[in-house]
């Protein structure tokens, strides 16, 4: 563990990790983090698409009022099978085990993660999870949504629901494994000099991450069991037939799944933390505030999963204690934004690709977030609830936000990763198009759900369809938006110009070693003497333009 | 295209109201964020010569009063909501009390006069009215958009939902929680009548009978009447009178004969026993139906009245 202090690498020890052995094996048994970030990244991707195309599948049905290309048992399949694979396989993992596996021993100093061996083997659960929920959704699906309410999905639903929750229940432990990997790395394994309050924003956001991980996923794997010991054996817990509750199963869920939703946006935030100062050439503002409201967010999360359940049935005080609790959490969330304006101010902005997906970030997050301020109000929840308002607020949080900023930290690291530059045009203007097609897509939601229209519903009354027509179009773009990065990154990793060490001429010990790192990351261990965003004072140095 | 929702109930114009305020907040918040953004990236992108001068020291104290701003605004939004939610909780005592039964995928009515219904409610205007709602098999949701309200309808509990139509018309009802394969067809009509036109329905629809009049029938028929009816109570206890007073159980507590109480003993009968009684009931779980259910539980109310000899 500790590798901090070893000795130095030799020169000819200093070959790039992706050359370091050429062999499947090589990939497939390694315990370099960077080389796990790498199978990780292929494997979300896949998912990405996956999901991504059965959403897009949904929005061309919706186009008619009368349901286009699916009969209504399709329909139900593919939303669940959009909400699992988005929810557990891309955007559950999506910043930490790519971008967060390969960038957090670079930010410390280290050599790997604490435990190598233990990533990898998180790699595996997350594929052996991930192709036990596809068969299962391949091999007939399922249709309760990727909520599983009881009693519909442990008495009433067909289909494999059972496989579907074994695959979910088994990459919740490659979950764990990188949470307790993450946070014992961040405790252990940071360079001399690398004080907690020098960590970056971005790691100080992992740590936050990791802890939800670890807390909160047993809780998810025991309500899962629960429900299929229900559905296989009849041992009554949700289904009041049996002598269950199926609030039950709603608490416990939310117990999870609320907490999950900032383990979906925390390392957003912390990867816009990272690009905003560097591309405004100035000091994070407000950097303890920052990071103590990424703690914040993670403590009060576990505390507002009631805020789902306003219209379930659940105690009317209970629904008044987590409506408060709701407005609270949204209280840091809002000191973050203050605080990326604070840093812009006064600033030298540059508008590279990584810099435009972190401003769509910001405007996007800030839009969900008010939205959620709709849903924390009562009485206006009780009119929303389970509208296209909660789908259009979510993916606002989810999708604008932090699929955002997934391709703003891919950018930004990219050069790190691949060792090569990606186009720079190409890439601003996908970056430009996408927040144009995710306003199109899901702004017209809002109206949607305002006006009535339920979620999950296949076919819907004729006054609804322009609405729908317009978000379908979004979608269309949206798409293409998204199938360019694939494209232009990967012509870069074979034919992109070399990347300098640091490209973005920042701070941060990843861009002190070359693009892309040699396998021991650091030939010498670097000793930190300064905090994570020293650049000069704005004011006091014209030349430095 | 339409961008606005009729507002039918008073319920509705009170929410509207709140939804108004929370847009004014919004639109507010995300004029300074996107307008001082943009005022930003353009005053100082990386090659504007404007001088940035020195950087304010006074940071915290930004930090502290937009913290605090955000507070009491959030605050203020909460009480809003809140005090609205309190009201949506709270049925006037006179509101006319109509069940409604969910199963996969349809709604069905029942009047107190024994009038049915499916995927439908007619109601008469200007009049509370409070919904019994339960659910035969998976959680339902009762949704119409135009009274801005909406309650989960659970199997085997009983769920209340009550608002006052202020406007005639004919408005969309939705299941909003999804229920399996139909969920998008199991929708209907909420019809808001005029008093008289209402009345006049019920008589064109009367069933004859009475809810409680075809509970009775059921009270027999199930073998109820074995047991609770006639005087002699000596296996179970007579069920005059019992509505709405409290019940004495074996384990020494109290409970108040609500619908919910009655429904429970019916399925689930060794779980509130009744004190100085012996645990003899069968459970009646998955022998009666919640449109029977609904019967037996009117029947027994309507015997809230008699005096027990």
């Amino acid at each position: 563990m500790s590798q901090t202090m070893q000795a130095p690498v030799l020169p000819q020890q200093m070959t790039s990790y992706l050359t370091d052995g050429t062999s499947l094996r090589s990939w497939l048994l390694t315990t370099d983090h960077k080389r796990i970030a790498v199978l990780y990244m292929l494997s979300i991707t896949a998912f990405f698409f996956l999901g991504g195309s059965a959403a897009a599948l949904i929005r061309y049905n919706l186009l008619v009022p009368e349901g286009a290309i699916q009969s209504a048992e399709t329909y139900n399949r593919l939303f669940t099978m959009h909400g699992v694979i988005m929810v557990w396989f891309f955007l559950v993992p999506a910043v930490p085990v790519t971008l967060g596996n390969f960038i957090v021993p670079l930010m410390l100093g280290a050599r790997d993660l604490a435990f190598p061996k233990i990533n990898l083997l998180s790699w595996y659960l997350f594929m052996i999870g991930g192709v036990c929920a596809l068969y299962a959704l391949f091999a007939g699906g399922v249709d309760t949504g990727w909520t599983f309410y009881a009693p519909l999905s442990s008495n009433y639903a067909q289909g494999h629901v059972v496989a579907v929750v074994a695959g979910i229940f088994i990459s919740g432990f490659s979950t764990i494994a990188t949470g307790l990997n993450f946070i014992i790395t961040i405790h252990r394994l940071r360079a001399p000099g690398l004080t907690w309050y020098r960590l970056p924003v971005f790691i100080w956001s992992l740590y936050a991450t990791s802890v939800i991980f670890v807390l909160a996923t047993p809780v998810l794997a025991i309500t899962l069991l629960l429900l299929t010991f229900e559905r296989l054996f009849h041992v009554g817990v949700f289904d009041p037939r049996l002598g269950g509750d199926p609030l039950l199963f709603q608490h416990l869920f939310w117990f999870y799944s609320h907490p999950a939703v900032y383990i979906m946006i925390l390392p957003g935030l912390g990867v816009v933390s990272e690009i905003v100062p560097v591309f405004s050439r100035k000091q994070l503002f407000g950097y303890k505030f920052v990071v103590w409201s990424s703690i914040a967010i993670a403590v009060i999360g576990f505390f507002v999963w009631g805020h789902h359940m306003f219209v379930s049935g659940q105690s009317l005080f209970a629904s008044i204690a987590f409506s408060l609790l709701s407005f609270l959490v949204a209280v840091p969330s809002a000191i973050k934004v203050f605080n990326w304006l604070g840093t812009l101010h006064k600033g030298r902005i540059r508008f590279d690709a990584p810099m435009i997906y972190a401003l769509g970030f910001i405007g996007l997050f800030t839009t969900g977030g008010l939205t959620g301020l709709f849903l924390a109000a009562l009485a206006a929840d009780v009119h929303l609830h389970d509208t296209y308002f909660v789908i259009a607020h979510f993916h606002y949080i989810m999708v604008g936000g932090m699929v955002s900023a997934y391709f703003a930290a891919l950018h930004y690291w990219w050069p790190k990763i691949s060792g090569r530059r990606y186009p720079e045009m190409i890439a601003r203007a996908s970056a430009l198009l996408m927040f144009l097609g995710f306003n199109l897509t899901f702004f017209p939601q809002f109206i949607l759900g305002y006006l009535g229209m339920p979620r999950r519903y296949h076919a819907y009354p004729p006054e609804f369809q322009v609405l729908n027509v317009l978000s379908s179009a979004g979608a269309t773009i949206l798409a293409a938006a998204y199938l360019m990065p694939l494209f232009y990154l990967t012509y870069s990793v074979f034919r992109g110009p070399r990347a300098p060490a640091n490209p973005w001429a920042a701070i941060g010990l990843e861009w002190q070693t070359p693009s892309p790192p040699f396998t021991k990351n650091f030939a010498v261990t670097p000793i930190v003497t300064e905090g994570p965003y020293a650049y000069p004072d704005p004011g006091s140095d014209l030349a430095d333009v | 295209m339409k961008l606005w929702l009729p507002a039918a109930a008073t319920s509705a114009i009170r929410i509207d109201g709140l939804l108004i305020g929370l847009l004014a907040v919004s639109f507010a918040v995300l004029a300074l964020v996107f307008g001082l953004m943009l005022l930003y990236v353009v005053r100082y992108r990386h090659n504007s010569p404007i001088d940035r001068g020195a950087l304010s020291e006074r940071s915290f104290r930004f930090e502290i009063s937009w913290t605090t701003a955000t507070l009491l605004i959030f605050f203020g939004l909460f009480i809003w909501g809140s005090r609205i939610y309190v009201q949506l909780f709270q049925p006037p005592a006179d509101a006319l009390k109509v069940y409604v039964v969910a199963k996969q995928w349809m709604w069905k009515v029942e009047h107190a006069g024994g009038q049915r219904e499916i995927n439908a409610l007619h109601v008469p205007v200007d009049t509370p009215v409070e919904l019994i709602m339960t659910s035969q098999d998976v959680i339902h949701d009762f949704f119409v958009p135009a009274f801005r309200v909406k309650r989960d309808v659970l199997p085997d509990q009983y769920e209340t939902l009550w608002f006052r139509a202020d406007r005639l018309g004919t408005y969309h009802l939705f299941c909003a929680q999804f229920c399996g394969t139909s969920h998008s067809g199991m929708i209907g009509d909420v019809v808001v009548m005029p008093a008289k036109a209402y009345a006049d329905w019920l008589t064109t629809n009367g069933a004859g009978d009475t809810l409680a009049d075809q509970g009775k029938l059921l009270f027999t028929r199930y073998g109820c009447a074995g047991c609770h009816g006639g005087h002699g109570t000596v296996r179970a206890p007579s069920l005059d009178g019992v509505y709405g007073s409290p019940v004495p159980l074996s384990n020494g507590t109290t409970i108040i004969a609500d619908d919910q109480y009655i429904m429970d003993s019916i399925l689930q009968p060794r779980r509130d026993v009744v004190a100085s009684f012996e645990p003899v009931m069968p459970s009646f779980s998955g022998v009666i139906g919640q449109d029977d259910l609904v019967r037996l539980v009117a029947y027994i109310r309507s015997l809230a009245a008699e005096k027990p000899q």
